[in-house]
């Protein structure tokens, strides 16, 4: 599998990852050396194979839903790049 | 002062309970070597005033007889696991500030404990990379040089600061984390013992996230009896990780006792890949030998999917990434862009921004194997092999307890020597990433000189949660490899 520019430039963009112009073409060359090299995985026969959803045999717990921990606003500001009293602050978003 | 420095932690842990020295001493004496090892950029912050005042609460509660089981010992902590107050930053711009008002499980479990934080080492950049040239704070040098050699190495990765630290004595031992070799393969190529537990066994909890099903938590130390003393501590079930699992977590260092006669050792097949050099092999086959004359079984086996554990890797770990990476916004923490037109272009630039060169890369392949149209080609296929992969080993486990390989396919390299092909670097994991995709435990233990001077590590590979005998062989391991060789301080003249 190949991935030329435009398909780079959709993925940044799904990815909201602003990539430069100029890197597009040479991430492009990275990626396709990848994915060329993962397209040995199209060898095995998967059929019927289950698909891994815990490595380790394990049921998932279960908690009462409880509040068990809150009123931690000044702490969770205190590495906000742009906020002001209790509210992170962002560019417009409704006109 | 260099004898102090130089103690394993057992046996720092004896002189301290028989009020040899204080955890003062023993922390000014790492305090002052980690300042002398600037020139190796092992840590990213150092945290002397805070250590030296934890030694001192630590000299005050063994005075009093409260002696935990790490009581004053220092240690240095990779820094990806979150401390609370101490700036933490996966060794990313896009953390670069951050300070969590939190206190990892892991770390927690440790000062419980009673031991002393020296600092916050390097990685690469959000544990991605194999060299720990992907940290936004720089390379780490490896303390080891080549034999009439000047030439700068790396000293492995991702937990490069920590393999560099614990080589180089700036801590009795060190934290690491392990998501496709992480901790085995740097403590490889420094010449130290590198741990990475069950998935589950240690938790994840306050840990910054790369692959939730991939990463775990170990201890990378100077002997395997430093680790199982490590692990003890580092380990438990954690309400706030409910991937951490309820099993007692024994007493390694005691089921150390005991050798390894009637063990059966598997040596994998497909482990003999072309183009590793020769003197990999001739010290594998040494490995077994040693095993064989204290006592243990040695079989064959086979792990016929082995080929297609890195490929696998590189679709499910990215995936898990891209995932997990999405919430640096630059909106409630982190590195946030300047100049943007809207709330998307925030996003965008901060990331961008944000983010070295190796995470954008991974980013992207993630976003694009879990992309419509491609999910099923891409990330679910790599799931299926996820699952051959791990009956490959619970067949191999019918037959032996325990699996040797080599850490490495190399010694250590040159700064620079593999930045510039992706797949190249990726094959540094060729041995150790199977061991994460099947949620094994697997313990690398030093072995030997390189023909140009260098450590190289043999592997073992256990059962899921069976540490205890993982430990043990690696005694027998490190016992008959009697490997005494530390590095020149040639940075502290």
């Amino acid at each position: 599998m190949s991935v030329d520019k435009d398909t780079v430039r959709r993925i940044a963009k799904l990815a909201r990852l602003a990539v430069p112009e100029s890197r597009l073409e040479p991430m492009a060359g990275e990626l396709s050396g990848i994915f060329q090299w993962v397209e040995m995985l199209c060898e095995v026969n998967v059929e019927g194979v289950p698909t891994m959803t815990s490595v380790v045999a394990q049921k998932l717990k279960w908690r009462k839903d409880d509040v068990t921990d809150g009123n931690q606003a000044d702490a969770l500001m205190i590495n906000a790049p742009g906020g002001e009293d209790h509210f992170f602050v962002v560019p417009k978003v409704v006109e | 002062m260099s004898d102090l420095i130089s103690m394993t932690l057992a046996e720092a842990r004896d002189a301290i309970r028989a009020k040899k020295i204080s955890s003062r001493e023993l922390t000014g004496a790492f305090v002052s070597a980690i300042e002398k090892a600037r020139p190796l950029n092992a840590f990213i912050t150092e945290a002397g005033e805070q250590a030296l005042t934890m030694a001192d609460a630590a000299d005050k509660r063994i005075a009093a007889g409260q002696i935990g089981a790490l009581e004053g010992l220092p240690l240095a902590i990779k820094d990806l696991f979150c401390t609370k107050g101490v700036r933490t930053t996966a060794a990313s711009k896009i953390l670069g500030n951050f300070v969590p008002p939190y206190e990892s499980t892991v770390t927690q479990n440790l000062w419980d404990a009673g031991a002393v934080m020296l600092g916050k080492t390097n990685l690469d950049e959000f544990a991605m990379g194999s060299s720990n040239e992907t940290s936004a704070f720089g390379n780490v040098i490896n303390p080891w040089r080549a034999k009439n050699s000047n030439v700068n190495l790396v000293p492995g990765g991702s937990s490069g600061g920590s393999s560099a630290a614990v080589a180089a004595d700036l801590c009795l031992a060190a934290t690491g984390t392990d998501t496709g070799g992480s901790i085995r393969q740097p403590a490889a190529v420094t010449g130290r013992v590198g741990l990475k537990p069950t998935y589950g066994r240690c938790s994840r909890f306050g840990v910054v996230a790369f692959a939730s099903s991939l990463d775990q938590a170990g201890p990378m130390t100077k002997t395997v009896k430093d680790a199982a003393i490590m692990l003890k501590t580092m380990a438990s079930v954690d309400a706030k990780d409910s991937t951490s699992v309820d099993i007692e977590v024994p007493d390694y260092e005691k089921l150390l006792e005991g050798g390894i006669k009637g063990l059966r050792v598997g040596i994998p097949k497909e482990y003999r890949i072309d183009g590793v050099p020769a003197e990999i092999n001739a010290l594998w086959t040494r490995g077994a030998e040693w095993l064989k004359a204290q006592g243990a079984e040695i079989v064959e086996v086979s792990l016929p999917h082995t080929k297609y554990a890195l490929p696998t890797y590189y679709i499910v770990a990215p995936a898990e990434a891209s995932s997990n990476l999405a919430r640096y916004d630059g909106v409630k923490f982190g590195y946030r862009a300047e100049g943007v037109r809207d709330i998307t272009d925030l996003y965008e630039k901060s990331r961008g921004q944000g983010f070295g060169a190796e995470v954008q890369r991974r980013i992207l392949i993630g976003t694009y194997v879990l992309s419509a149209g491609y999910y099923d080609a891409y990330y679910s296929r790599a799931q299926k092999l996820r699952t051959l992969i791990k009956r490959d080993f619970e067949q191999a486990f019918e037959k032996c307890d325990v699996l040797l390989t080599p850490t490495t396919p190399g010694p250590a390299f040159g700064v620079g020597a593999k930045t510039s092909d992706p797949l190249e670097m990726y094959l540094q994991d060729v041995f150790t990433v199977t061991v994460n995709l099947a949620g094994l435990p697997g313990i690398s233990v030093p072995a030997g000189l390189s023909e140009n001077g260098l450590p190289l590590g043999l592997q073992l590979i256990g059962k899921a949660f069976d540490e205890a005998t993982l430990l043990r062989a690696a005694l027998a391991v490190e016992t008959a490899a009697d490997f005494k060789h530390s590095p020149a301080k040639w940075w502290s003249v």
